[in-house]
């Protein structure tokens, strides 16, 4: 039989321990000196970049209405059941608007389906992720939560239309 | 000297050293928190008081408010008597560590040291044994599998680690020939630091007190990842506080042990050859054991976060194999010293 020397066996000084104790001491003291990574949440607060799924919402054009024509694919697809949409008449050029436009955030899963899948750009993940409510009935969001200004959303919109 | 004098400075000294020795406890958890926070590049506490400076009382007050689990399998007396025996064993064994020399104060000579015992280091050796049984009882008492594998490995960890410290702290009785711990640190004067005349002994009795102390990388009686809190993993609330805070002294103590057998307690190399006044020297004296016990405490958190721990075996394989024998090297090394050169 012939033995075969292994790549793993130590020789006689790393065997000793006390170099290779030292080594790591070393390490962890210059560690000790790099700059941190923590982020002082409140004060501090963590800006996603573009690709980030934060909380969905609708986009309201610069005349403030949304772009939603409430053709209900999102709540179709929706994995989670968590979006309802209420159709109505209007008289501008697309006909068609939401009347009632609820997310169950407490059911939302973050997937980004409604945003794929919407004809008309009208529903995108915002970079929002500060998601608090203190009872079930505040966590259904209506459209007064939903509906943010077209111009906060650029980087969004730019990165679907790249991407998508 | 009277006896209510003898009564009211021991009373003084002990008021003091209790105090101390609580406070650095809980600064102790505050620094292991941090220091493992900047090894990890994070911040740590900070928002409890100033920089967090409060964050071990509060701590300390959020442990208070829970509930006191006992669980019904176990042996009630012993699962409550077991942290008691921890923290009396961890804050008994300070009153021989002397912090600087005689002084006088009020016209009175005050040694300062809490019992100035001629068999002091016997007596460390004597109470650090016994902390096993703080261990190894609340292993036992809380009926919990994991527990009892904590206790055990705890008992044979200290039992192993107990031999090689004895056989270390001998080469250091050699020198000083005395087991008072001022007579020991009065034998280190200048450069003469056991640390330096006899390093392997240093390093021997170091690694024993890691292990007696239960700390990482000898931390195998708590191994959180295969003992999901070891002897501890049944207590709650203060009695867990208890055990908590009595890891820590024991670490203020092994530390300060270690400063007093090798690294000469509180000398300063040749303060008396300076020409200071005598309170200015005593004072440098004392910040200078104190300063030395911090830098061996921060050893103690510094080595935590760099080593992982140990596998069983080659803890014993450790024990029995290496630190053993080179305990009695180290002997042979100091007697032959004294032989030649009749230190």
């Amino acid at each position: 039989m012939v033995e075969k020397k292994r790549k793993k066996d130590l020789s006689l000084l790393e065997k000793i321990y006390i170099p290779e104790i030292a080594k790591g001491l070393v390490l962890t003291l210059k560690n000790m000196f790099r700059p941190k990574f923590t982020m002082q949440y409140p004060e501090e607060k963590f800006i996603p970049s573009a690709s980030y799924r934060g909380r969905p919402v609708l986009v309201q054009e610069a005349n403030g209405v949304e772009r939603c024509v409430a053709c209900g694919l999102c709540s179709r697809v929706c994995p989670a059941l968590a979006i309802e949409v209420q159709a109505a008449e209007t008289e501008l050029e697309k006909e068609r608007y939401p009347e009632r436009f609820e997310i169950n955030m407490l059911r939302c899963i973050f997937c980004g389906f409604c945003e794929e899948v919407c004809p008309e750009e009208a529903i995108v993940m915002s970079k929002d992720y500060e998601l608090v409510y203190t009872n079930r009935q505040d966590a259904i969001y209506g459209k007064d939560k939903l509906l943010v200004p077209v111009s906060q959303l650029k980087d969004r919109l730019e990165f679907l239309r790249k991407f998508k | 000297m009277s006896i209510l004098n003898i009564v009211i400075i021991s009373v003084v000294k002990i008021l003091i050293a209790v105090t101390v020795l609580l406070l650095t406890v809980s600064y102790l958890v505050y620094f292991e928190r941090k220091i493992s926070a900047w090894v990890q590049n994070r911040i740590g506490p900070n928002r409890v008081g100033w920089a967090g400076l409060l964050q071990p009382f509060a701590d300390v007050f959020k442990l208070l408010l829970k509930e006191d689990i006992v669980p019904t399998v176990s042996n009630k007396v012993l699962h409550s008597l077991a942290p008691f025996i921890a923290l009396f064993v961890a804050f008994t064994t300070y009153a021989v560590i002397p912090i600087g020399p005689e002084v006088n104060l009020f016209g009175q000579k005050i040694e300062l040291v809490l019992a100035d015992v001629n068999i002091g280091i016997l007596y460390v050796l004597a109470l650090t044994s016994l902390s096993v049984y703080g261990v190894t009882f609340a292993g036992w008492s809380s009926g919990s599998k994991y527990s009892l594998l904590g206790g055990i490995r705890s008992s044979a960890q200290m039992i192993s680690y107990e031999v090689s410290m004895g056989f270390s702290v001998a080469g250091v009785l050699i020198i000083a020939e005395s087991l008072r711990p001022i007579a020991i640190v009065q034998s280190q004067y200048g450069w003469m630091w056991n640390a330096i005349i006899q390093p392997i002994g240093f390093i021997t009795f170091t690694v024993s007190a890691f292990a007696e102390t239960n700390r990482l990388p000898f931390d195998l009686p708590e191994a959180e990842p295969e003992l999901v809190g070891g002897y501890h993993t049944e207590y709650s609330s203060m009695k867990f506080a208890g055990f908590f805070l009595a890891e820590y002294a024991n670490m203020a103590i092994a530390a300060a042990m270690i400063v007093t057998l090798y690294l000469g307690g509180w000398q300063f190399p040749y303060i008396d050859k300076f020409g200071l006044g005598v309170t200015l020297t005593v004072i440098i004296q004392i910040i200078s054991f104190l300063v030395k016990t911090a830098i061996v405490l921060f050893f103690f958190i510094w080595i935590r976060w760099s080593i992982p721990r140990f596998r069983y075996d080659q803890l014993m394989n450790l024990g029995w194999k290496v630190m053993f024998p080179l305990s009695l090297i180290n002997i042979l090394w100091v007697a032959a010293l004294v032989m030649i050169f009749k230190i």
